[in-house]
């Protein structure tokens, strides 16, 4: 079986129904006709220039090229996750806890996929690496900014039980515990639904991609469920680091509430 | 914090019930002479207060007034070590610094003007109690079972200072700890605190408004004013 390739005619197609939908807000008055449109525009701007990335990046499967583009999708990933805080930490905190614990994570979960279960020769062939990483950051991303945001709103809004139990002589871990607790808790929820609905409510993208692309449904569900497990594991890991962190920046070392730390 | 029902407390509560009068012991025969307990205030600096030199002798109660606004509640978080200060703070002539701060503030207690509460039930956030604190301060063993949304301010009050109690510090700083307590109970929690001070050899220092109570409670009076310290005459 073949892929049939899109034409520009068959996106324009495609892009007329964005074009009504912004039409009919703007009728509405819902206030976002403007915000699609450009939505709609910067994503075809920019898969259009990714796509000219990986032709390159495939084209001289250099692991200097691999490392630069990975970092770029890091450092986005850290961005996108420090501006989903309500109350992020000031600093470079802010921008570092998530980051860090997002490289940790995927990174090493990636790293093991390639080497030890796909075992290409070289292992770093980017037509596996980047979808890899990206559908790692992508989904650790969500969780890590889920639960960093759920563990510094807590936080503020509990400071009064928190200095409470302070003051009766808690530790800061004993009394952060439940906040952090469930922080964790809230950034594992998406990937145990994503896992618990796959194939029954929705088709992953990726293995819809796989079978539209002509690759037989089995081994597009067994890399489905590979993608599941390593986002699990990226997800999971990156949580616990990244809240795990946050819990302890929130204190000073003689166990004091630092919200100062908070913007 | 320990999660659970803490059941052993309220069994070891409805054993004695002694009598006691309080003698309030003044300045002179008290001179136990003794740094144990001592609570030592050595230039220190926080949020608009200080520089604040100050000792509270152990068994000796000291009252702290001052306008709204002039630090008094700042003064005691930075004495517990919740706040950041400079300058050292002496308990039995050892530094805050010392000691773990969890430790700190189990030693050097403080109660504030509002109590804070956590899990549902009275019972769940007590320590040890002796058996007879709670009838001191007017309730029974059942308060233990109490939930602690229904209970008044009064009663968190009271409470709250039970709670602190367990911990056995051994020197108190207490904000304003019979704002909303009716005449009864401000004089139970009166006697409640005279006796642990005598018991426990404990330094207390007692922030008030109200110049009967600090002459009740307190043998020397201070002022808080734009963050320095005043002695006060009586």
């Amino acid at each position: 079986m073949n892929i049939i390739p899109l034409t520009p005619l068959d996106l324009f197609l495609a892009s007329i129904l964005v074009i009504a939908l912004a039409a009919l807000s703007w009728a509405l008055r819902l206030g976002v006709g403007r915000q699609l449109m450009i939505a709609a525009l910067r994503t075809t701007v920019q898969l259009l220039l990714v796509g000219l990335v990986l032709k390159s990046l495939f084209a001289n499967a250099h692991l200097a090229w691999l490392g630069l583009a990975s970092l770029v999708m890091l450092l986005m990933a850290g961005r996108e996750v420090m501006v989903r805080q309500k109350r992020r930490f000031r600093g470079w905190w802010g921008f570092g806890l998530g980051t860090l614990s997002m490289f940790v994570s995927s990174f090493s979960v990636t790293i093991l996929a390639l080497t030890v279960v796909i075992n290409n020769q070289p292992w770093y062939l980017p037509q596996y690496a980047i979808p890899l990483l990206g559908m790692l950051l992508g989904n650790t991303m969500n969780g890590i900014s889920l639960g960093l945001d759920q563990l510094t709103r807590n936080a503020w809004e509990q400071r009064d039980v928190i200095e409470q139990r302070l003051l009766l002589g808690g530790s800061w871990s004993e009394v952060i515990a439940d906040i952090r607790r469930e922080a964790m808790r809230v950034g594992l929820v998406p990937i145990i639904n994503a896992m618990a609905a796959a194939g029954i409510v929705s088709l992953p993208g990726m293995m819809t991609g796989q079978i539209l692309a002509g690759t037989p449904p089995v081994v597009a569900v067994n890399y489905q469920i590979l993608i599941m497990f390593l986002i699990a594991a990226g997800t999971g890991f990156g949580t616990l680091v990244s809240v795990s962190l946050g819990a302890r920046r929130l204190f000073d070392k003689r166990h004091r509430l630092c919200l100062e730390r908070l913007s | 914090m320990k999660t659970g029902i803490s059941v052993p407390v309220f069994l070891r509560v409805c054993c004695s019930r002694r009598g006691c009068r309080i003698q309030y012991p003044d300045e002179e025969d008290s001179a136990r002479g003794t740094t144990l307990n001592r609570l030592c205030v050595e230039r220190l600096v926080t949020r608009h207060v200080g520089p604040v030199d100050l000792v509270v002798e152990s068994a000796r109660c000291v009252s702290l007034s001052g306008p709204s606004g002039s630090g008094k509640t700042l003064l005691l978080r930075a004495i517990a070590d919740l706040d950041p200060h400079q300058g050292t703070i002496w308990l039995d002539e050892r530094p805050c610094d010392s000691y773990a701060a969890p430790e700190w503030r189990r030693r050097v207690g403080l109660l504030p003007a509002e109590s804070r509460w956590w899990y549902e039930r009275v019972g769940e956030h007590m320590g040890a109690l002796e058996p007879d604190w709670l009838e001191q301060l007017g309730f029974t063993e059942q308060v233990l079972e109490w939930e602690v949304r229904h209970c008044s301010t009064g009663e968190r009050q009271r409470l709250a200072l039970l709670r602190l109690l367990a911990n056995r510090p051994r020197a108190l700083l207490l904000d304003e700890p019979t704002a909303s307590l009716d005449p009864d109970n401000v004089r139970r929690m009166e006697t409640l605190l005279e006796k642990y001070r005598v018991q426990h050899d404990a330094a207390v220092l007692w922030v008030s408004h109200d110049p009967e109570q600090t002459r009740r409670v307190a043998t020397r009076d201070l002022e808080l004013h734009d963050g320095c310290l005043l002695e006060r005459g009586r």
